[in-house]
C-alpha cells in the first residue's frame, strides 16, 4: 500500500485534504439550459442562403464551493446550427476561481464582465469579445481569460484587469444570414506583432451613490472590434483595359478582420430619479493616428401601473453619436432610438420591448421587437423580430468592394428581416 | 411563495432572503431559485426610514446589474399580491398615524391601529393593523386603495420566537378582495446572528450572488 510509507502526520494531512475535496465535491452543483431556436427570414439571402434556420444549444453551469472564501465555476456552451457551420461553435463562457479575501476579491480564469447602462449600444463594455453569430445586438459574449482584482469600500468599487489571450469576434459563414455580401475570413491580422498573445490591461472605478451610479474605465490593448479589409487577388479580377470591372467567375474574396491596438477611455452613468432613469455612455478611443469619440445618451421613463393594473409601461429615448460619422464602423453614427417596454407583471412574466433606431439623415431604420413569456416552471419562450429598412438594396460582392456605401450601412441586411423563436428548457 | 389566481390555479416560486439591519435602515439580498428561468437572479435593496429606497437587480445571463427606479414600490413583487412596499421594513417614520382602538381577531385581543403612508407613490390611502396585546405582533393588515376601498387583507400565522427575542411568522397570506387572487408566503429555516456584514450586501456581493 503506498499510503503506508507516508509518515503519520503527512498521511493525516493527505486524508484531511482528500476528505475536504470529497466533501467539497459533494456540494457541487450543475445547472443546465437547453434551447431550440428557429429563425425564419422573409426571403432567401442574396447568395441564395436559406430562409429557415434551425439550431440547438446547451449551456451548463458547474459550481463548486471549496470553502467560505473560494469557489470554482465552469460554464461550457455549445451550439449546433443546421445551416451555418460557422454558427455551430463551442465556447467556455466561464471557467474561473473566485477568492474572497480580506477587503478584496480575486477572480481568475475565463470570465464574463459587463459594463454599461444604455439600451441602444454597449460602447463602454470592452472586456469580452462579442459572440456575434449568437446575437446581432452584441449581448452574447465569448469567455475572456483574465486576472481581476476587485476592491470595494463604502460606495466605491475599483477593478483591475490583466487580460492575457485575445478572442476573435465570431462571424457568420457562407450559408449564414445577417452578414456582409462577402464572408469574413477566419484568418485575422493584428497590428501587434504578438497577435493573439498580446496582454491587455483594463481598470474601472465605479461610484454607487443613492441616485447616481458613475463608472470611469480605461482599456489598453487589442481592439475588440476589427476593421474588415478586402484583400484582393488582382490576377483574379476582370479588366477592361487597365480598369478592374469585376470578379472572375469562381472567385469570391473574403474580408480580413484587422485588430488594432487601442486605448479607450469610457464613462458610464445612470441617474435614478423616481420613475426616470437618465443614462449616458461615452468613449474616447485612440489607435495610431486614429482617434474618435462616441456616446449614447437618453432616458427611460416607467409608468408604474399604467392601466390601473399591475402592468408597467416604459418609454425609452436615446441619441447615438459617433464622431467618425460616415466612416464609423457602426450603423448608428447619428441615430435616435425610440423604445417602448411593456411588463405585464403576470405569473408568466410576460415582457415586450419594441424599439426603432432611426437614421433620419439617410432614411434607414432598424425595427426590433423582443418578447418573452414563461410557459412553465422550467420552460421559457422568447421572440425576436428584426426588420431592416434601407432605401438601397443589398450590393453584389463586386459593387460592395468597388463602391462602398458608407451612408447606407444597413443595406447589406435589407433582405434579412427575420422572426426568431427560442424555446429554453432549464434543469 | 405560492400564487393562486381567482380560479384557484397555483404557481410557485422559491427564494432565499438575507437581511441586515444597520443604522440608516435595512439591507436585503434576495436570490431566486425558481422559476428556473430566473434562477440566480438577485435583488439587492437598501430601505431607509426617510427618503427613497434603493434597489439593484442582477441578471446572471448577461452579468448585468441594473439599478431600478425607486418608485415602483406599488408594483407587484414577482407577480404576487404583495407589492414591493409590503415586503420591505415598515419603518415608523414612513407613516402618519390615526387613532388606536381595541378589538378581537379570532378571539385574540388586539390593538387596532390606522396609518397612512407618507409617500405619495404608495398604492394605499390607508392601512389598518391588528396588533395582539400579548406580544405586540402584527396579525392582520387591511390595505385600502387610493380611492379608499378595501383592496387586500394580510394575515400572519405560526409565530415562533427565535433566539429568545425575534418573533417571526411561518406563513403570510395576502388576499386581494377586489380581484380574488391570493399569495401565500411560507418561510422556513430562519437563522439569526449569522455574522453577516455590509460586505454581504455590497455591489460585489450582488455580482457573486447565487
Amino acid at each position: 500500500m503506498p499510503l503506508t510509507i507516508l509518515l503519520p502526520s503527512r498521511r493525516h494531512a493527505l486524508v484531511c485534504l482528500l476528505f475536504a475535496l470529497a466533501s467539497a465535491l459533494h456540494a457541487n452543483e450543475w445547472r443546465h439550459e437547453l434551447s431550440l431556436e428557429h429563425s425564419q427570414f422573409a426571403q432567401p439571402g442574396v447568395d441564395g442562403q436559406r430562409s429557415g434556420h434551425t439550431s440547438a444549444a446547451w449551456q451548463g453551469e458547474w459550481w463548486l464551493p471549496l470553502d467560505d472564501a473560494n469557489s470554482l465555476t465552469v460554464t461550457p456552451f455549445v451550439r449546433a446550427d443546421a445551416q451555418d457551420s460557422r454558427r455551430s461553435h463551442v465556447d467556455l463562457r466561464e471557467a474561473s476561481w473566485l477568492h474572497i479575501g480580506d477587503g478584496f476579491e480575486l477572480r481568475s480564469g475565463i470570465r464574463q464582465v459587463f459594463w454599461g447602462v444604455t439600451e441602444g449600444t454597449h460602447l463602454v463594455d470592452i472586456i469580452n469579445q462579442t459572440d456575434l453569430v449568437e446575437r446581432l445586438d452584441g449581448e452574447a459574449k465569448l469567455g475572456q481569460p483574465m486576472i481581476n482584482l476587485a476592491f470595494e469600500r463604502d460606495s466605491q468599487q475599483w477593478d483591475f484587469f490583466v487580460l492575457p489571450g485575445f478572442r476573435e469576434r465570431t462571424f457568420t459563414g457562407e450559408d449564414g444570414r445577417l452578414r456582409t455580401p462577402l464572408v469574413v475570413s477566419k484568418d485575422a491580422r493584428y497590428e501587434s506583432s504578438q497577435g493573439q498573445q498580446h496582454v491587455d490591461f483594463a481598470a474601472r472605478w465605479q461610484f454607487n451613490g443613492e441616485q447616481l451610479r458613475l463608472g470611469l474605465s480605461g482599456f489598453h490593448g487589442t481592439s475588440r472590434e476589427p476593421e474588415l479589409r478586402a484583400e484582393l487577388d488582382l490576377s483574379r479580377l476582370r479588366y477592361q483595359g487597365l480598369q478592374p470591372v469585376g470578379l472572375q467567375a469562381g472567385y469570391t474574396p473574403e474580408l480580413t478582420p484587422y485588430y488594432r491596438q487601442i486605448t479607450q477611455w469610457g464613462l458610464d452613468a445612470q441617474y435614478t430619479a423616481g420613475d426616470w432613469l437618465w443614462k449616458l455612455e461615452a468613449i474616447s478611443q485612440h489607435g495610431g493616428e486614429n482617434c474618435h469619440q462616441a456616446f449614447d445618451a437618453g432616458f427611460e421613463y416607467t409608468q408604474v401601473g399604467a392601466l390601473e393594473g399591475p402592468e408597467d409601461f416604459g418609454w425609452l429615448i436615446e441619441y447615438l453619436h459617433d464622431s467618425r460619422d460616415q466612416r464609423a464602423t457602426t450603423p448608428f453614427e447619428h441615430d435616435w432610438l425610440l423604445g417602448w417596454r411593456l411588463s405585464l407583471n403576470d405569473p408568466a412574466s410576460t415582457q415586450l420591448l419594441a424599439s426603432v433606431i432611426v437614421d433620419a439623415e439617410h432614411n434607414e431604420q432598424l425595427l426590433s421587437l423582443e418578447g418573452q413569456r414563461r410557459l412553465s416552471d422550467s420552460l421559457l419562450l422568447e421572440l425576436e423580430l428584426r426588420a431592416f429598412f434601407s432605401p438601397k438594396a443589398p450590393q453584389e460582392p463586386w459593387a460592395f468592394l468597388s463602391q462602398p456605401d458608407s451612408q447606407h450601412k444597413l443595406r447589406s441586411l435589407a433582405d434579412d428581416d427575420y422572426l426568431r423563436l427560442t424555446l429554453r428548457y432549464f434543469l | 411563495m405560492t400564487l393562486i389566481d381567482s380560479q384557484g390555479q397555483q404557481a410557485s416560486r422559491q427564494l432565499r432572503v438575507q437581511n441586515l439591519e444597520y443604522p440608516e435602515g435595512e439591507k436585503s439580498l434576495m436570490v431566486f431559485d425558481t422559476p428556473r428561468d430566473v434562477r440566480g437572479s438577485a435583488l439587492l435593496s437598501y430601505t431607509h426610514p426617510v427618503g427613497d429606497d434603493e434597489q439593484w437587480l442582477f441578471l446572471p445571463a448577461i452579468k448585468r446589474v441594473k439599478q431600478i427606479g425607486a418608485r415602483n414600490k406599488s408594483g407587484p413583487f414577482m407577480a404576487s399580491e404583495f407589492a414591493f412596499e409590503d415586503i420591505v421594513t415598515p419603518f415608523w417614520q414612513k407613516f402618519t398615524y390615526a387613532g388606536i382602538s381595541q378589538n378581537e381577531l379570532n378571539g385574540l385581543a388586539c390593538h387596532v391601529l390606522e396609518r397612512s403612508p407618507n409617500d405619495k407613490n404608495s398604492g394605499y390611502s390607508k392601512q389598518r393593523l391588528w396588533i395582539d396585546h400579548e406580544h405586540l405582533l402584527v396579525r392582520q393588515i387591511e390595505y385600502f386603495d387610493r380611492r379608499g376601498e378595501l383592496l387586500k387583507v394580510y394575515t400572519a400565522d405560526g409565530f415562533t420566537q427565535h433566539n429568545q427575542q425575534h418573533w417571526r411568522p411561518a406563513s403570510m397570506h395576502m388576499r386581494n378582495v377586489q380581484n380574488g387572487r391570493q399569495t401565500k408566503l411560507e418561510w422556513r429555516d430562519y437563522r439569526f446572528a449569522q455574522g453577516l456584514s455590509d460586505r454581504d450586501f455590497s455591489q460585489n456581493a450582488l455580482l457573486r450572488a447565487r
